[in-house]
This record gives C-alpha cells, sequence and structure tokens, in this order.
C-alpha cells in the first residue's frame, strides 16, 4: 500500500527510494513528463483525474506562490487525490486570464480559477475591461491577510503626534495604482482627515515600501507577510511608527484586531477615538465592501457555479478537512500568517456582500479618485 | 562571517547540493538555448518541486538555472539572430555578424569565457558587496533611477555612429511603441485603435523577435546560402575566441563590474545592462569601424556583463524582496514557496543561505560556460548548413518563442508588424538597437521622471548622483564627437577613412520612412487628443523627438551632398507577406497543424531536399512543440477549424 508523505507531496513515496539519488531522479522524471503525482484509487463523486487552476498571475508572483502552497493540501485531501495543474495566464492585472476563464471554462468541476484582491477590485468597480462576473462562479475557499499602515518617525514621536500632523500637513504615499490594493488605505487615510498624495505606478507594494525606507514616501502600507519581513526591522530600529492595522473580520461582518497584531488599534478604533463615533457615509461604506473583498476574502478559489454539486461540496469538505489541522497551521504561518481559511458557505455569503458595490457609492468613488487623485477609472 | 562563508562552501560540495545544482544548470541550459523561454520558463519548470524541500538544496537547484541563463542564450543570439532573451539582444549585433563571417566559433567560445568570468566576477562582488548593499540601494531614488534612463537612451547616439537623426528617429519610434498600455501616474490606456491585446504594452521578446531576427531571417532567405557567408574555421576560431577574450581582461572586468552594479539597482531590468555595456565598448574602442559587422568586443563586452548582472539582481532579491529582473522574481517566488522571506532576516538569520546562494551561483557559472563551451564547436557547424533548410525550423522557432510572451495569437501578428518595420530599418540602415532601447526605457524614464517630480519636485534634480549621472551623460555626448573634431583639424582631410567622406546615402526606404513616420506622428498626436496632461506627455514627448529628427535628417541630405543608393525591399516585403499568411493560417487551421504542414512543405518545394529528411525535419518540429505544451502546460492557438 502506498502511503503520502506530506513532506515529499508529488508522488508516493516508496521508504526503499528515499536516496538523495532517486529523489533527484524523481524530479528529472516529472519535470521531463511535466506530469505529477498519481491517481491512487477512483471516488464516488466523480472527481476528475486532473483539475486545471487557471492563475491569471505570472509564475512565482504572490497568487502564484499562494496556489502552488494549496495544490498538494487540496490534492492530497480530495479523495481520489487528482492532480492539479496550474495554468499561469497573467496579463491586464489578472484581467485577461480571468476574461478567458470566464469565456472557456468547463462547468465539469475540472476548472478552478484563483483569483486575488486585483480581480476583484476592477470587477467592483466595473473596470470596462472585466468580462467576467463573480456571480457565475462559486468559492470553496479565501484566505485572508492584513495590513499596516505605518510612518515615518520624522512625522511624530507616537502614532496620536503623527495623527495630529497628518491632518494639517500634505503626505506622500507611493502606491502601485490609484484602485489597485492601496486603495481602502487611501479611503481610510481620507477618512481620518490626512491629506495625501499617492504616487502610482510602482510595480510591486515592495517598491513602495523601498521609496519610504529612501525617505521619498512618508507613508507605507504593508499586508502582514511583508509587514514582519520587512517594516518589524524598521520599527525595532526607530525607523517607522506602526499607525493602525485594518483588523480582520468576524462571521458577523464586524472588524475585530488582527491576530497577528494584537497590541496594534484598528483603523475603526483609531476612527473612533478621534471622532467619537463610528465612521460613517459613502467612503465608510466604500472602505467597508473594499476591505472585505482586497483583505477579508483576499484569495480565492472558484469554480463555475453549474459545476456538478457532488463535486463542489467534495471540494469544500477537503478544504475542511485540512485548514483546522495543526500540521496545516503550522505549515501556512509563513506563507499565509496566522490566518485560517474560510471555506464554503461563509465564503459565498461574504463574497455577495463585499462585491455588491451601491451604484451611489460608485459614482462618489470616481468623483473621489477623479478630484483627489486625479485618477481616470 | 568568514566561518559562515566557508561551511556554506563545504555544504555546497555534498553530494545532494551538487545533484540538484547539476539539474538546475542543465533545465537552465535547455530553457536557454530554446529562445524565447528564458529563466520564467525555466523557473516554472522548477516551482512544482519546491515546496517542502531542503532550503540549501533547493536553493542550489534555482541558482543552477538563474546562473546559466544568460550563457545558454547565447547559442540563439549568435548563431540564428534570434535574441535569446532580454539579456542577450546586444550580443546579436556583432555576434551575428560574425557568425554570418565563419566566425561563429570564435564568437561563441569568446562569449562563454567572458560570460564565466564575468559571472565569477559578479559572484565575487555578491560576496562582499550584500553586506553594505543596502545603503548604496537605497541611495538611487527615483531621480537618479531616472537619470539612468537617460544614461541608457545616450547610447543611442554612440550606437548611431553617423546617421545621428535617423537613429534619433528610431529611438523616438521606439519610445512611442513603448508607451503603448497603461499611464503609470493616472492609469489611463493609451491603446492604439483600442486594441486589447496592447493594454499591457507589447512584450519585450516580441519587439526583439521582431527587430531583430525576422528581418535576418528574412535578408538570409533572400540571399540564399548558408548563414557563415566565408569558409567556417570551427577548431581555429574556438581557441582563436578564448584569446580574444584573454587579451582583454580590462574589457571584462569594467563590463562586468557595471554588469553586478547596475544589476543591484532595483527596477532598472537587465535588458538595459547589454546596451550600456556595449556602448561602453563602442566608446572605449579606438577603431570603432568594425562594431555592428562583426567586433568580437561587441559580443564580449554584453556577454561579460549580463551574467554578472544576473548575481547583482540577487541583492535586491534578498535584501529587499524587490527582484531585479523577470527571472529574479520567480525567484522570489521560489523563496517563499521555501518559506524564506527575503528581507533584512537574509543577512541575520540565513547568511549561511545567503552564501549558499552565492557560492552556488559562481560554480554553477563555472559549469553552464564549460558545458556550452563544449557544445559551441559542434553546434556552430549549424551556420554551414544552407539556411533554406533551417529556415522553417527558426521560423516555428520564433512564432513559438513570440507565443510563448502572453500566449495570444496578439503576439504573432506584433512580431510581424514589429518585424516588416525591423525589415525596412535594416534595408535602409536606421539602428535598430536605438528602437530597442527606446522601447525597453520608455516605460522606466516615464514611471520614474513622473516618480522624482512627484516626491521631490525641483529639488529631483540638485541631487548629487543626479549631478554624476548628468555628468556622466554629458561626457559620453560631448567627448567622442570633440576628438573627432580635434582629429580632423590635425590630420589632412586625405587621411580620413574612405566611411567618413563618403557622401550621405539616400533611398527609396529613407523617404518612406521619413514620410510615413511624419504622418503616423501627426495621426498619433491627434489620436491621444483626449489623454490628460500628465497621461499624454511621454507620447507627445516621443512624437516630438521623432518630428524632430526626422526633420532635422531632411534638412540634412538636402544642404549635404548625397548619392542615390538602391535599396531593395520587394523580395523583403514578400516575405513579410508570406509571414503573414503563415500567421493567418495559425489563426484558421492551428498552430500544430499549420507548424507541421510549413516546414514539410517549405522543405519540399522551396528548400528541395530529400522527401524522407523533410518528413522527419516536419516530425521531429511538431514532437518537440507538443513536448513542450506537455511540459509549460501551454495550449496553442487551435484555430478557428477547430471550433466549428
Amino acid at each position: 500500500m502506498i502511503t503520502l508523505d506530506s513532506r515529499y507531496p508529488h508522488g508516493p513515496r516508496f521508504s526503499m527510494l528515499s536516496t538523495t539519488w532517486s529523489k533527484a531522479l524523481l524530479v528529472v522524471v516529472c519535470s521531463t513528463l511535466g506530469v505529477l503525482g498519481a491517481n491512487a484509487q477512483a471516488s464516488e463523486a466523480n472527481v476528475p483525474e486532473t483539475i486545471h487552476w487557471t492563475i491569471p498571475f505570472g509564475v512565482g508572483g504572490g497568487t502564484d506562490v499562494w496556489a502552488r502552497f494549496f495544490t498538494t493540501w487540496m490534492s492530497d485531501n480530495i479523495p481520489g487525490n487528482p492532480t492539479l495543474v496550474i495554468d499561469n495566464v497573467p496579463g491586464g492585472g489578472s484581467i485577461n486570464g480571468s476574461n478567458l476563464f470566464a469565456m472557456r471554462a468547463a462547468a465539469d468541476g475540472s476548472q478552478w480559477i484563483g483569483t486575488s484582491a486585483s480581480t476583484q477590485y476592477p470587477a467592483m468597480l466595473q473596470d470596462r475591461r472585466v468580462r467576467y462576473d463573480y456571480d457565475d462562479w462559486t468559492p470553496i475557499l479565501a484566505t485572508p491577510t492584513g495590513g499596516v499602515v505605518y510612518a515615518q518617525p520624522s512625522l511624530g514621536d507616537d502614532a496620536e503626534a503623527i495623527f495630529d500632523v497628518l491632518e494639517d500637513q500634505r503626505v506622500k504615499f507611493a502606491v502601485q495604482s490609484h484602485t489597485g490594493l492601496e486603495l481602502p488605505v487611501l479611503l481610510a487615510l481620507d477618512l481620518l482627515g490626512a491629506d495625501v498624495q499617492a504616487v502610482s505606478g510602482m510595480r510591486s507594494r515592495g517598491e513602495g515600501r523601498l521609496a519610504f525606507e529612501r525617505g521619498e514616501a512618508d507613508i507605507d502600507f504593508q499586508t502582514t507577510s511583508a509587514y514582519f519581513s520587512s517594516v518589524q526591522p524598521l520599527v525595532d530600529s526607530g525607523k517607522a511608527v506602526p499607525l493602525f492595522s485594518l483588523g480582520v473580520l468576524d462571521d458577523n461582518g464586524d472588524i475585530q484586531r488582527d491576530p497577528a497584531f494584537p497590541e496594534l488599534p484598528t483603523f475603526n478604533e483609531v476612527y473612533e477615538a478621534r471622532h467619537g463615533e463610528a465612521p460613517s457615509g459613502p467612503a465608510a461604506e466604500a472602505y467597508r465592501k473594499f476591505f472585505a473583498s482586497g483583505f477579508t476574502l483576499q484569495k480565492l478559489i472558484l469554480l463555475p457555479k453549474e459545476a456538478p454539486e457532488a463535486l463542489i461540496r467534495e471540494y469544500r469538505d477537503a478544504a475542511h478537512r485540512f485548514v483546522e489541522t495543526e500540521a496545516f497551521k503550522e505549515a501556512s504561518m509563513a506563507q499565509l500568517g496566522p490566518y485560517t481559511p474560510v471555506v464554503g458557505e461563509v465564503v459565498e455569503q461574504h463574497l455577495q456582500d463585499a462585491m455588491s458595490l451601491e451604484e451611489s457609492t460608485r459614482e462618489w468613488l470616481v468623483t473621489w479618485l477623479q478630484e483627489q487623485h486625479g485618477a481616470r477609472l | 562571517m568568514v566561518d559562515v562563508l566557508f561551511s556554506s562552501l563545504g555544504q555546497l560540495f555534498t553530494v545532494p547540493h551538487m545533484l540538484y545544482m547539476v539539474i538546475g544548470v542543465l533545465i537552465g541550459l535547455i530553457v536557454g538555448i530554446i529562445p524565447g523561454l528564458g529563466g520564467i520558463a525555466g523557473m516554472s519548470l522548477l516551482l512544482p518541486f519546491l515546496y517542502g524541500m531542503e532550503p540549501s538544496i533547493a536553493l542550489g537547484m534555482l541558482m543552477g538555472l538563474v546562473a546559466v541563463i544568460p550563457t545558454g542564450d547565447t547559442f540563439a543570439s549568435v548563431l540564428l539572430g534570434i535574441p535569446g532573451s532580454s539579456a542577450s539582444q546586444a550580443t546579436v549585433v556583432d555576434g551575428f555578424a560574425l557568425a554570418k563571417k565563419g566566425q561563429a566559433a570564435r564568437a561563441l567560445s569568446s562569449a562563454f569565457l567572458s560570460s564565466m568570468i564575468g559571472g565569477l566576477i559578479g559572484a565575487m562582488v555578491l560576496t562582499a558587496f550584500i553586506l553594505i548593499a543596502r545603503p548604496v540601494v537605497l541611495s538611487f531614488s527615483s531621480s537618479e533611477l531616472f537619470m539612468l534612463t537617460l544614461l541608457g537612451l545616450s547610447m543611442v547616439a554612440v550606437l548611431s555612429g553617423k546617421d545621428v537623426f535617423k537613429g534619433v528617429a528610431a529611438c523616438g519610434v521606439g519610445l512611442l511603441v513603448g508607451t503603448i498600455g497603461m499611464a503609470p501616474a493616472t492609469g489611463e490606456f493609451r491603446l492604439p485603435f483600442e486594441i486589447d491585446y496592447l493594454y499591457d504594452g507589447l512584450p519585450l521578446v516580441v519587439v526583439g523577435l521582431g527587430i531583430f531576427a525576422l528581418p535576418e531571417i528574412i535578408d538570409l532567405l533572400v540571399k540564399r546560402g548558408a548563414i557563415a557567408e566565408q569558409p567556417c574555421q570551427l577548431g581555429k576560431g574556438w581557441k582563436e575566441g578564448m584569446t580574444d577574450v584573454a587579451r582583454r581582461p580590462r574589457l571584462v572586468a569594467r563590463c562586468a563590474g557595471i554588469g553586478s552594479l547596475m544589476g543591484t539597482i532595483p527596477g532598472l531590468a537587465g535588458s538595459v545592462v547589454d546596451w550600456l555595456t556595449y556602448g561602453h565598448a563602442v566608446q572605449s574602442a579606438k577603431d570603432k569601424s568594425r562594431f555592428g559587422k562583426g567586433d568580437i568586443r561587441g559580443v564580449i563586452a554584453p556577454e561579460s556583463a549580463n551574467n554578472a548582472c544576473a548575481c547583482g539582481a540577487m541583492v535586491p532579491t534578498l535584501l529587499f524582496g524587490i527582484p531585479g529582473s523577470g527571472t529574479a522574481a520567480v525567484f522570489l517566488g521560489g523563496l517563499l514557496l521555501l518559506g524564506l522571506q527575503p528581507g533584512v532576516s537574509m543577512l541575520e538569520t540565513n547568511l549561511d543561505l545567503t552564501y549558499t546562494i552565492i557560492w552556488s551561483l559562481a560554480l554553477a557559472n563555472i559549469l553552464g560556460a564549460a558545458l556550452c563551451l563544449g557544445l559551441a564547436r559542434p553546434v556552430a557547424s549549424l551556420t554551414r548548413v544552407p539556411f533554406v533548410i533551417l529556415a522553417p525550423l527558426i521560423i516555428t522557432l520564433i512564432l513559438f518563442a513570440a507565443y510563448q510572451a502572453t500566449r495570444s495569437l496578439g503576439d504573432l501578428f506584433a512580431l510581424g508588424i514589429i518585424g516588416a518595420l525591423g525589415v525596412l530599418f535594416k534595408q535602409a540602415n536606421w539602428s535598430r538597437p536605438a528602437f530597442l532601447i527606446g522601447f525597453v526605457l520608455a516605460p522606466g524614464a516615464e514611471a520614474y521622471f513622473y516618480q522624482a517630480a512627484q516626491f521631490q519636485g525641483t529639488d529631483a534634480f540638485w541631487r548629487p548622483g543626479v549631478l554624476i549621472i548628468g555628468a556622466l551623460i554629458a561626457a559620453s555626448l560631448v567627448i567622442p564627437p570633440l576628438r573627432v573634431y580635434l582629429r580632423k583639424r590635425r590630420t589632412a582631410v586625405s587621411s580620413l577613412t574612405p566611411e567618413e567622406t563618403a557622401p550621405l546615402a539616400l533611398g527609396m526606404i529613407d523617404m518612406l520612412l521619413l514620410a510615413s513616420l511624419l504622418i503616423g506622428a501627426g495621426y498619433m498626436w491627434w489620436a491621444f487628443d483626449d489623454l490628460s496632461l500628465l497621461g499624454g506627455i511621454m507620447p507627445r514627448l516621443a512624437i516630438a523627438i521623432i518630428v524632430a529628427a526626422c526633420v532635422c535628417e531632411i534638412v540634412r541630405t538636402a544642404i549635404k551632398p548625397k548619392a542615390w543608393q538602391l535599396q531593395p525591399s520587394h523580395q523583403q516585403l514578400l516575405w513579410i507577406v508570406g509571414f503573414f499568411a503563415l500567421v493567418g493560417c495559425v489563426m484558421i487551421f492551428g498552430f500544430l497543424v499549420t507548424a507541421a504542414l510549413f516546414c514539410l512543405c517549405f522543405l519540399l518545394l522551396v528548400a528541395r531536399i530529400q522527401p524522407v529528411a523533410a518528413v522527419g525535419l516536419a516530425a521531429g518540429v511538431t514532437l518537440f512543440l507538443v513536448g513542450m505544451a506537455n511540459l509549460l502546460t501551454l495550449t496553442y492557438p487551435a484555430g478557428m477549424l477547430a471550433g466549428l
């Protein structure tokens, strides 16, 4: 009987074959064939032998790495251990690949797509390039992330002092684009009364951080994993002051403190402390939606809604089987941070709520982007 | 620190480490040799195996791959005139010219030896530099990066030689083509004719293949014969190439130095480095007349630089988590899959792994170059084969390579259009490197200028770094013409080379190009009318450059003595039409069927070789394409017929 060892995920591992040579041989053989793993047993729900997983981003990018991390876990937990083949279709900031998937993907459960905030946002903003619709898809799993806004110590000694300065001094913030992952951060800073000059055209969040480190940007934002590896050392050496985290959404839709940053207040806390009430109005509404779709549900595994009901259930069950295990938590700490993926119906509800941006809010946003940041949609 | 340095060296020479590194090197060489694949494809072949591997071993494998790609891609550049990847575009200019002279073996062995030395120098620089690199990298702000793009652009003047205005006009066209896509400042789209394919701009691979490879292929088809126009001397050339490098240690060292430093600056992709060092080789040479016609220094300079640059690109990748090149971006993904977060911690907690990476780079460079040196002689004999036999295979190969760029049919059409432009440029002797430099640097120049202006205002242009680079640019523009002028004054007119005294050449294609560029510029100006000020400033600047250069060229030809030059183009244009017909067939019948039938028919009807051989070759091509599709999870265009 062949047993699967999670440390050697790409094929059945025989104990007698565990020498380096044969592992190396395995890599060579597999890379020449381009085929991974073996299909061990047939299953009840008619699981396809191969699942093609479209990733509308380039190889080695954040979403690609995320997907590759999940292929092993999904494949090991779906009955019949289907082979998951990642198909990178980059272009147009994930819009091209998603359009192609919407147009071509078969609804037999053998085709998945992995999307990210930059796939969700253009759909919400009704970008004219978007020809996909999240209503046509159903989620298997979603992974959240958090993030922290931080500032130059030259603005003030602590967060309170900096918030005061922000209200009357124009600060610079290096962003990828005005409608990118930084959109909720721009909205949050606007709600706090900060006058932000967003300099766009960074090719990654990392480039934005570099501009901050060079002293060109006054304020910056990083998601959890990048914050720990690259910003925490700056904070420790007094080169950056953390201001607030974005928090996380609980199952009731309320924002709670981020488990990764338990000592840091969330944006909502900061706002309430300074204004005495919870944020409201179109800006707050837009913030809530874009935070939910870009952070709480940042990366999603989806498949066409018309896929066989039993198969969808099978995939969701597979995800349920591993997300709470200790082994997964340990492995996912480095990849996802201290967040647990959300599975199945819960994602579906949150997703529908997050993606439905009211027309009036959207119009407000378009005007705000044009007037405040000179960005055209 | 020193003990870490050597303990990681010890780890390198263990069996598993060496074994996986050799696998990485072999895969790297293969994807390097196949045009259009390069580092990203290689990395994606290895990524599926990374998760769960021992980090130091996995890193050895990845580095083996990263290190040798700029080595392997030299084969295509030198032998076929196909820029294998963005890192070896400058090599094409003189490398392919040498191959045509029958000196392919010499060019290849020079290239590999300088690659190896360059890679080793790069690894050495990296060893020490990585510890102090942080402040240096941080001192390059957006304004310095903007000035560096200008420095790259100033190479146009160096590369276009006597026909400066034609070169500048070509560069302007490159700039204009490079602005297609999203405006970095406002997020507006600059799309000629609202074509969806152009949202991300044209891919560099497609432009490189179109501007260099297609015109050369067509030229060879028109001329008939083999790539090598003169008899080959493989054995002698091989040794000659080695001595060529040995005789120019300082050029190799300088270019490797430039390469590794440029690599460390995030945001300036490796594609600039080879042109900068090529320009440097031209500038520092006493006799410039043979550049572009087969000067070995034109091969040595970019090849010493590009491997060093791959080493340098590890600095921003490891220290800041910001990839310095496309390959480095995928390498970064590999690090994340191994559970390693790049950043300051790479030096503090993972210094041993960092040095494993550097040692692997050095070792893989030696291995890769040695393997390639061994292959150089037999492979160089390809240049003796009659080109009609190679042509269908190469055309299929560049179609495949171009299709890798975004995997859409648009790639093939873009290849044809840029190819047509390339044919015109080549026949009329307009600088094709200038076009490419403009294209490569346009997005950087625009984004960095906008960022510098936004971040720093007018202070941006008084920073010391900016002034130093500015002085470099001024020197590179002013000193060479000054020297020529002084020499002219000192010597009698009769001692000038015939090239310098020859009258200006003017031909049909020159007229055609000048007229259509002016008309095109006018149209584009009008078409970009609805862009905002910020979003439209760069294309307008490019248009202004084109117009100014064209006008200057017209004035120059009007006032100076000129000779009418016959610029044949009918046959060439016929082949371009043929190429589009081929793309049309791909659209209708699908890529695989078209490629197989095209090879077969071409070999039988045009090349007239034995039917058995033709069938064999066509089957080989088909097998290669099918194999690649499996390996890279690639779907070829299926054609309209398949949809019925």
